[in-house]
């Protein structure tokens, strides 16, 4: 008799038990999706390329210099500033004098500049780069596609990049020299 | 878990039972659950099945779970979501303000210290705040509880019922009658016309259950899930692979990368084409009108779709495959590859080519000496002309403006172009400087033998195009169409019932629909013509 | 072609004078004892008449279609003008279940003022913009106008349960609540009496006033009350406004439009007024001992299985033929468009009013009330959104 009354009251506290799991996985799987929509909601204008990414290749025409191809790979073991500009931006007018003037002093301790010009023709570019007298590697990004790859929204953009091809640091505007220096310190090649 | 025993059939009930689920009785000690009052009609709400949420309430768990269980708190929830949205209309939300102004200035300008208050509230953005979102998913919560809740013990409800009821249930029933001296001939006749009228019969010992529509019992539920998918279709709108929303610009003649494809697709824009209606079509003349402008019929991009293949590198020129060619017009978007395009905006006339002329500058006839046509996306960096000039561009500004004194372009479109040109006349190895634009033609020396002017020029147009790809369109669409048949199948059809109870020398009638009582009201009318059985009363009319 | 725009028009004036009628008729269906249950010949004619003129509207829509080869429901007053038919068709149907003559003196009036009103809209026929041309336009607006039709009849059935039931002995909240139902209703009529006797005598007064810098003029058909901001009065020989529209209204027709506003809200105050002077008691007061006989369960019931009938219907066209329809045409399915965040607040009040009919037993007056509640906002976002809160949808 005792055992009987002991079996219902072992039965009733396995369907609460089960009753509690039921309604609490239901509970949790409501509040993950509601914390996934916040969260995305939030998050969806972060860019997909920042900060500890690998920065992706891509190949694109030299203007100045040499000339010939440019890729990104060809880098690789140098640290990279990649500039993103064009000659109708005017900050980008502002921060290219101090790249130049940094150029020298840093390619010789293996640090590449290379600018990407947003420009729709070759001539504006070039007059320019006569006219500031631009040494760095000069490329033209004619479709937008490196734009696109890189999901940069604003100019000038810079995105420093070190000798393992991860990206340390992305800047949006216009960078001061101390700044700028600062930051080709941090992709110096060890 | 404390059962319940009928007194009357012996039906074993679960905790929280209001009416017994076999036979009907009122189980005494629950009348307060529904509500029940003695000498008023049974409330009939869910059968007076046991509400788990009603019976249960100890851990945190539960309270939240009885919390979102409540019809209460859905329909609070509901009227607090409408007002919230009703709230959102009162000035425009961010997406639809002109963009390039500073929010906060605009709102401000253009309605005042209410304007300034909406968006310091964050109200210009409402409808993907934080807490609207939340609203809408504890709605969804609501709804997946409040379904499960009701649903379980509404169906174990209907499946235990039996043809033989207390008497107490058929006479606290709002139609309900009582008729002396039936014979059994009656009772089948009533049984046959009900039958006739597509009720299913079931018997036992004596008394009838006539009941049709029950699935319509159901159409709530199902219009839950429906919903529940619709918002699930939309969550899944988060995760970026199912998603895609861009934009792009594309030149007539020229081919662009479709943005967030992986580089892999190119469309070229053949041409763009702006129709409006003919001024003089008698039947819209009028309108034409009164509006004051031409009013356009048809945008359209006549467009390639290609796709790269080989291995490109980002930046080489790929090997393009033509994928598809067609129009995109407003209402006819161009799938390809589950991508499609949309025809959204447009600008007409950007310049494509200029082409000058040289004269001597104190000609009056302005005889052209020499011509040259300078492509404006990819300009030459010097021309060779005739009768022995040469032509130099030093500068050129797509989109022209003046900075502080310098010129200037504002973007690399040319929307506005402007040149200098180093002329060199014949023979002459220093150049003359000149100034040349849409309507400016200025000699910087004021010396030139030689002037540019402009000869002529070539436009073309740009079209705009929004990029989709949802994957999640299905989703949303198969949600909607299980609303729609969960909907019409609860309102479109009603559970009717009818018992039949035979007492001592006659029988009683009752029945009860969830909506709809006039429909069975004629129903039973047309069941008992010719019988003795008496029509029943609406004993809902009776009491007011 | 000018001949069937003509043809269409004179329809559509016949059938307005057919369901006006009718409505007289209807009326004389309260005194007769035989058409308790539309048995009776007066009940029979008067829904005879309906059905005619429902018939002749339907002629003058098809022959709007062929003469503007698109489906006449583009602007606003082919859109209104549609309503007032859908909602004859909805009293048409929910009459042949209920049999309820009393329905028709109530849905009737409203389809009257509905068509009165459009008409006071422009009514040439229009070109459609690219965005209009597509077969979604006609299945949505049809099936939405359809929706909302039936959904109104539950209005004029919950207007009949409250006239009938609430208490007219004392003054309380809930006669007043009436009578400013009764006063929109007087509104209604006051803009189309007023608009109809200004648009007689060709009255027009132009103003010139600046939008975002540039100098605008708008045409006003009522003399002004309200002037636009800093407008400047061109014509002479007319009343100038007594005073300038604020300046937060924008929009090119906000003054004018806020004008018009005026001007029904002083009119319908003065019918009112007029009427209150003579019945000398409330107007919902007056109208009760009329319904004496009306069975308010019956009502109750017709309130309900219209918004049952209707929901499904309002929901299909208003916001899953819609969202359809924007999907193709803007590439989203929903865009949170003023008009449509107002389909999605209808669709929240009635979903919350059947969740409390069927689950919270509000039943009768409760019940009545919130079919008033939800015509409210039909007509809001039929009227002052098209009005006040342009969006994409501003074209009707």
């Amino acid at each position: 008799m005792l055992s009987k009354v002991e079996e219902a009251k072992k039965q009733k506290q396995r369907k609460k038990n089960l009753r509690l799991l039921f309604r609490s996985s239901i509970l949790l799987v409501l509040l993950a999706a509601v914390v996934f929509a916040l969260v995305s909601n939030f998050t969806k204008d972060k860019t997909v390329i920042g900060v500890g990414t690998e920065a992706p290749n891509f190949k694109l025409e030299r203007l100045n210099g040499e000339g010939g191809e440019v890729s990104l790979d060809d880098l690789k073991g140098k640290g990279v500033m990649l500039n993103f500009w064009a000659t109708y931006c005017g900050p980008c007018k502002e921060e290219m004098p101090y790249m130049e003037s940094l150029y020298p002093e840093y390619k010789e301790k293996g640090v590449e500049i290379l600018a990407v010009s947003m420009d729709s023709n070759d001539l504006v570019v070039n007059r320019f780069v006569d006219k500031y007298e631009l040494s760095f590697p000069i490329v033209r990004d004619n479709g937008g596609q490196v734009l696109e790859l890189y999901d940069v929204g604003e100019l000038p953009s810079t995105l420093f990049i070190n000798a393992d091809g991860e990206v340390v640091e992305k800047v949006s505007g216009e960078l001061t020299l101390d700044r700028l220096e600062g930051y080709l310190k941090k992709i110096e090649p060890q | 878990m404390k059962r319940i025993t009928c007194e009357s059939c012996g039906h074993v009930n679960p905790e929280g039972t209001v009416l017994c689920e076999a036979c009907g009785k009122p189980i005494e000690k629950n009348q307060h659950i529904d509500g029940n009052k003695p000498g008023k009609l049974l409330n009939m709400r869910y059968e007076g099945s046991a509400r788990r949420s009603q019976t249960y309430n100890k851990s945190v768990i539960d309270k939240i779970w009885n919390f979102f269980s409540s019809v209460k708190v859905g329909v609070t929830l509901i009227v607090i979501t409408l007002i919230a949205s009703a709230v959102g209309t009162i000035f425009p939300q961010e997406m639809y303000i002109p963009p390039n102004v500073d929010p906060a200035q605009h709102y401000a300008d253009q309605y005042g210290i209410l304007g300034k208050i909406y968006y310091q509230l964050g109200l210009h953005n409402l409808y993907s705040s934080w807490w609207y979102m939340i609203l809408i998913a504890m709605i969804g919560t609501s709804i997946i509880i409040a379904s499960i809740d009701r649903y379980v013990p509404l169906r174990r409800a209907l499946k235990m019922q039996k043809p033989k009821r207390h008497k107490a249930f058929l006479q606290k029933q709002r139609l309900f009658s009582e008729s002396e001296n039936i014979s059994a001939e009656d009772v089948e006749h009533v049984k046959n016309r009900l039958k006739k009228q597509r009720y299913k019969i079931t018997e036992q010992d004596g008394h009838i259950l006539a009941e049709k529509g029950r699935f319509s019992r159901w159409g709530p539920y199902v219009n839950h899930i429906g919903l529940i998918v619709f918002l699930l279709g939309a969550l899944m709108r988060f995760i970026p692979f199912m998603y895609i929303d861009d934009y792009v610009w594309v030149r007539e003649g020229e081919t662009a990368v479709v943005p967030d494809t992986d580089q892999q697709y190119y469309v070229k824009n053949k041409d763009f084409i702006m129709e409006t209606y003919d001024e003089n079509d008698e039947r819209y003349q009028e309108a034409i009108q009164k509006q004051g402008g031409a009013v356009p019929s048809n945008y359209q991009t006549d467009a390639v779709i290609y796709k790269a293949s080989g291995e490109a590198v980002t930046g080489e020129d790929p090997e393009l495959e033509k994928v598809k060619e067609g129009s995109i017009q407003v209402n006819r978007p161009l799938k390809f590859d589950g991508y499609a395009l949309y025809q959204s905006s447009y600008q007409l006339d950007e310049f494509e080519s200029m082409t000058f002329k040289i004269h001597e500058t104190d000609d009056e006839s302005e005889e052209a000496l020499a011509s040259f046509t300078v492509n404006l996306m990819d300009p030459e960096y010097e021309y060779e002309l005739d009768n022995g000039f040469r032509v130099v561009i030093d500068q050129y500004f797509p989109e022209y403006y003046m900075d502080d004194g310098t010129p200037a372009s504002q973007s690399k479109y040319p929307r506005n172009p402007a040149f200098v040109f180093f002329v060199y006349p014949p023979g002459e190895e220093t150049p003359e400087v000149s100034f040349a634009g849409i309507g400016r033609n200025v000699d910087a020396s004021g010396e030139n033998d030689y002037k540019v002017g402009l000869q002529n020029f070539e436009v073309r147009d740009v079209t705009g195009l929004t990029l989709k790809r949802d994957y999640t369109l299905p989703i949303i669409a198969l949600g909607g169409l299980i609303f729609m048949i969960g909907v019409i199948q609860g309102m479109y059809w009603q559970h009717r019932r009818v018992w039949i109870h035979p007492s001592d020398s006659g029988v009683m009638l009752a029945a009860h629909t969830n909506k709809n009582w006039y429909g069975i009201k004629r129903e039973i009318e047309k069941a008992i013509d010719g019988t003795g059985v008496n029509m029943v009363e609406d004993q809902q009319e009776i009491k007011q | 072609m000018g001949d069937l725009t003509q043809v269409s028009s004179t329809l559509l004036y016949i059938a307005f004078v057919l369901y006006l009628v009718a409505t007289f008729v209807f009326g004389g269906t309260i005194r007769d004892k035989r058409t308790d249950k539309g048995n009776g010949t007066l009940g029979k004619v008067a829904i005879t008449i309906t059905i005619i003129g429902f018939l002749t509207q339907v002629g003058y829509f098809i022959t709007r279609w062929i003469a503007s080869q698109h489906a006449p429901v583009s602007n606003l007053f082919e859109f209104t003008t549609f309503f007032g038919m859908m909602l004859v068709f909805a009293f048409i149907i929910i009459y042949f279940i209920y049999r309820l003559n009393l329905l028709g003196l109530f849905t009737l009036p409203v389809a009257l003022l509905i068509i009165a009103y459009a008409s006071m809209f422009p009514r040439e026929i229009s070109p459609l913009i690219p965005s209009l041309k597509s077969h979604w336009l006609y299945i949505h607006v049809t099936t939405a106008a359809t929706g909302e039709a039936i959904l109104a009849v539950s209005f004029a059935a919950g207007l009949i349960y409250l006239i009938r039931q609430v208490d007219q002995t004392q003054r309380s909240k809930r006669t007043t609540w009436l009578e400013v139902v009764m006063y929109a209703v007087f509104s209604t009529l006051g803009f189309v009496i007023i608009s109809s006797l200004f648009s007689a005598f060709d009255y027009s007064a132009e103003f010139q006033f600046p939008v975002e810098g540039e100098e605008m003029t708008v045409e006003y058909q009522l003399p002004a009350i309200t002037g636009p901001n800093d407008g400047e009065l061109l014509s002479e020989g007319v009343m100038q406004p007594w005073f300038e529209a604020p300046g937060w209204m924008h929009g090119e027709n906000a003054a004018r439009k806020f004008n018009t506003l005026i001007w029904s809200v002083l009119t319908g105050a003065v019918l009112y007024l007029l009427a209150r002077l003579i019945l000398r008691k409330r107007i919902a007061a007056a109208i009760q001992p009329l319904l004496k006989r009306a069975n308010p369960d019956l009502v109750d019931e017709i309130s309900y299985r219209a918004v049952a009938i209707g929901f499904p219907v309002f929901t299909l066209g208003a916001l899953i033929f819609a969202m359809i329809w924007a999907q193709q045409a803007w590439d989203r399915f929903w865009g949170w468009d003023p008009k449509e965040v107002w389909a999605l607040i209808t669709w929240f009040f009635y979903a919350a009013f059947l969740h409390l009919r069927l689950s919270r037993g509000w039943h009768g007056e409760k019940s009545a009330w919130l079919a008033v509640g939800g015509f409210a906002i039909i007509m809001f976002n039929l009227v002052a959104v098209n009005l006040i809160i342009a969006g994409l949808h501003s074209y009707a």
